[in-house]
């Protein structure tokens, strides 16, 4: 079994199944992409991986460990990271003070002199060291994005969960996401679980594809071979598999 | 061509606004305004610096229980209406500690401080934490309640009299150029700004007082980055509970006299300041404080029909005039809820 394993989620909102009998393995080390259409449970997943929502049956297990009675303060602590997709960043705060906030959590012995090193480091390896004393509040989402990813880095995972992470960023800009990607898995070791919208992002970083539909997995493979399932291309209305811009 | 073509643009007044730098907002031309218009009051009269001094010390006495409103609005998204009570709460304990225990008063101002602060943590946990995620007025009701509360208790244990405490600054009057400033009130805006000022430094330079703000800003978000949200939020309680506590202290000993009702009127001023500077902002609060000391101890010197009975209720003037023109306050912002 890999490093996180969703094992058979379900979970229910009124009449709507978000999860229906999920199962869904990412072995450690490999960037794993998770695509779907609009609604089909992919925020939903990363929200019961984080303990944000409970799950009616199934499991959510993580390096042996069951998260049932993980308190979602605790998740991080045994190695989870997120991003949002729609950013939730602490606003009147400044952008290295974000950062540190993620910090806190895992270095607890750490100096604050220290922690403030690693923080300006982490923002330099995203990019956006420049900005380090502007509050966070008023920044392009783009810039907003990326202060998530380093706050999310600074907690030193072992599993870095994405959503969205192309979000607001131009052509160029997803080509340097890709790369930057490859690397959190092959210099950092990070396993990667990523939903994004943005195909070619996922079909060139991911080593493994899960597609859900309504909830359910309807494929799940290499890339190419989850490209051309008829399910899948049947799944994105007029069967392209290209970005929705 | 009709007026409102010729209008500014709003973003064009703003980026003019900037361009004059820090005193561009209007919030600080009114601070600047206030400042230059006390200055020049001082230096022209004797009385006037007088009533300077005065309402400093009790406006910094209103900033710091003020201040513990604002704290606790910001964790918990509502007005603690037994704030006030709690200080009385812990007055009464320095009360017993030096008067009936004979422990000398700055000992039994730190060991007032520290039960102060388990005491706050202690009503988060107990009272507010079970409702808190009910409803905002189940919550303001239970602090109405703790006000009742305490009130009751107090006046149990130790009665409704009027009690004496040691004086902290004794009773000294320094005569500068024929003003005359008490040493006690010196020793109010000292103390105020000390425990501010360690405040300041915990929420900005420690990791605690980062996880706090944290927590008290995206209680969800904070919760995923690891902070353990219910934790700092009783630690906010706490800490209110102590500034309030430092309010209580320094109230008592401008008045030299302790009842259980002597914090009520002081929480109605806290009230006014905390709106004026905006609920949200803890300078905004203090300054608040202050703002609303001179300017009463100013109106009772120089309008003679604001006698000591109607200034509470020209506090409450201040109130409802900031709500009606600016419910913000002096710097508060509009809230954004998405980034
Ligand atoms: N807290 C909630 N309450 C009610 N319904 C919810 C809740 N969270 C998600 N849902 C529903 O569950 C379904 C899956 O939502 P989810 O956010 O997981 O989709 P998604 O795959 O992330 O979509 P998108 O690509 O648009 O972000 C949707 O129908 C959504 O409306
Ligand atoms: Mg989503």
């Amino acid at each position: 079994m890999g490093l996180l394993a969703l094992e058979n989620a379900r979970l229910r909102f009124g009449g709507i199944v978000a999860l229906d009998d999920v199962s869904l393995d990412v072995a450690e080390g490999t960037i794993a992409g998770l695509i779907g259409p609009n609604g089909a449970g992919k925020t939903t997943a990363f929200n019961v991986i984080t303990r944000l929502y409970r799950l009616e049956s199934g499991d959510v297990v993580f390096d042996g460990h069951s998260l049932r009675h993980t308190p979602p303060s605790r998740v991080v602590r045994m190695g989870i990271a997120r991003t949002f997709q729609n950013v939730e960043l602490f606003p009147t705060m400044t952008v290295l003070e974000n950062v540190l906030v993620g910090g806190h959590a895992f270095a607890r012995m750490k100096r604050e002199s220290e922690l403030r090193k690693d923080a300006l480091d982490t923002l330099e390896l995203v990019g956006i060291h420049m900005h380090a004393d502007r509050p966070a509040a008023g920044l392009p989402f783009g810039t907003l994005k990326r202060i998530e990813l380093a706050r999310a880095l600074a907690s030193k995972p072992r599993l870095l969960l994405l959503d969205e992470p192309a979000g607001g960023l131009n052509h160029e800009e997803v080509g340097e996401l890709a790369d930057f990607i490859r690397r959190l898995r092959d210099e950092l070791k990070l396993t990667i679980l990523l939903v994004e919208h943005h195909m070619n992002l996922v079909m060139q970083v991911s080593d493994h594809v899960t597609v859900l539909n309504f909830g359910r997995t309807i494929a799940s493979g290499p890339p190419a071979e989850v490209q051309r399932d008829p399910q899948v291309i049947e799944a994105y209305l007029g069967g392209e598999l290209e970005p929705v811009a | 061509m009709s007026a409102v073509q010729t209008r500014e643009h709003p973003a064009l007044r703003r980026d003019r606004l900037a361009a004059l730098g820090p005193l561009g907002k209007p919030v600080n031309l009114i601070l600047v305004g206030a400042a230059v218009f006390l200055l020049i009051g001082c230096l022209s009269s004797q009385i006037f610096a007088q009533q300077t001094v005065v309402g400093l010390a009790q406006g910094a006495v209103y900033g710091s229980l003020a201040l513990a409103l604002v704290l606790i609005y910001r964790a918990t998204e509502v007005v603690n209406f037994a704030q006030g009570e709690m200080a009385m709460f812990t007055t009464y304990v320095a009360y017993q500690l030096t008067t009936s225990w004979h422990v000398t008063y700055w000992l039994a101002f730190a060991l007032t401080l520290l039960i102060a602060f388990v005491f706050g943590m202690g009503v988060q946990l107990v009272f507010i934490r079970p409702v808190q995620h009910t409803s905002v007025i189940a919550v303001v009701i239970v602090t109405v309640g703790l006000f009742i509360l305490i009130d009751g208790v107090v006046g149990w244990v130790w009665g409704a009299d009027i009690k004496f405490m040691p004086a902290p600054f004794g009773n000294t009057v320094y005569h500068v150029g024929g003003v005359a400033i008490a040493r006690q009130d010196i020793g109010t805006i000292l103390v105020t700004i000390a425990s501010v000022g360690l405040l300041w430094l915990l929420f900005q330079r420690t990791k605690l007082g980062l996880g706090m703000r944290a927590a008290a800003l995206r209680p969800a978000s904070a919760r995923l980055v690891g902070v353990r949200v219910d934790r700092m939020l009783a630690l906010g309680w706490g800490l209110a509970a102590v500034l309030g506590a430092v309010a209580g202290l320094m109230a008592e000993a401008s008045e030299y006299s302790l009842q259980p009702s002597f914090m009520q009127p002081i929480l109605l001023y806290a009230f006014a300041a905390a709106v004026l500077g905006g609920l949200e902002s803890p300078v905004g609060a203090l300054v608040g404080g202050v703002m609303i000391g001179i300017f009463l101890n100013l109106l009772g010197q120089y309008v003679s029909f604001v006698t000591s009975e109607i200034r509470l209720p020209f506090a409450f003037l201040v109130l409802i005039v900031v709500l009606l023109i600016k419910p913000t306050g002096l710097f508060g912002k509009k809230k954004v809820r998405k980034v």
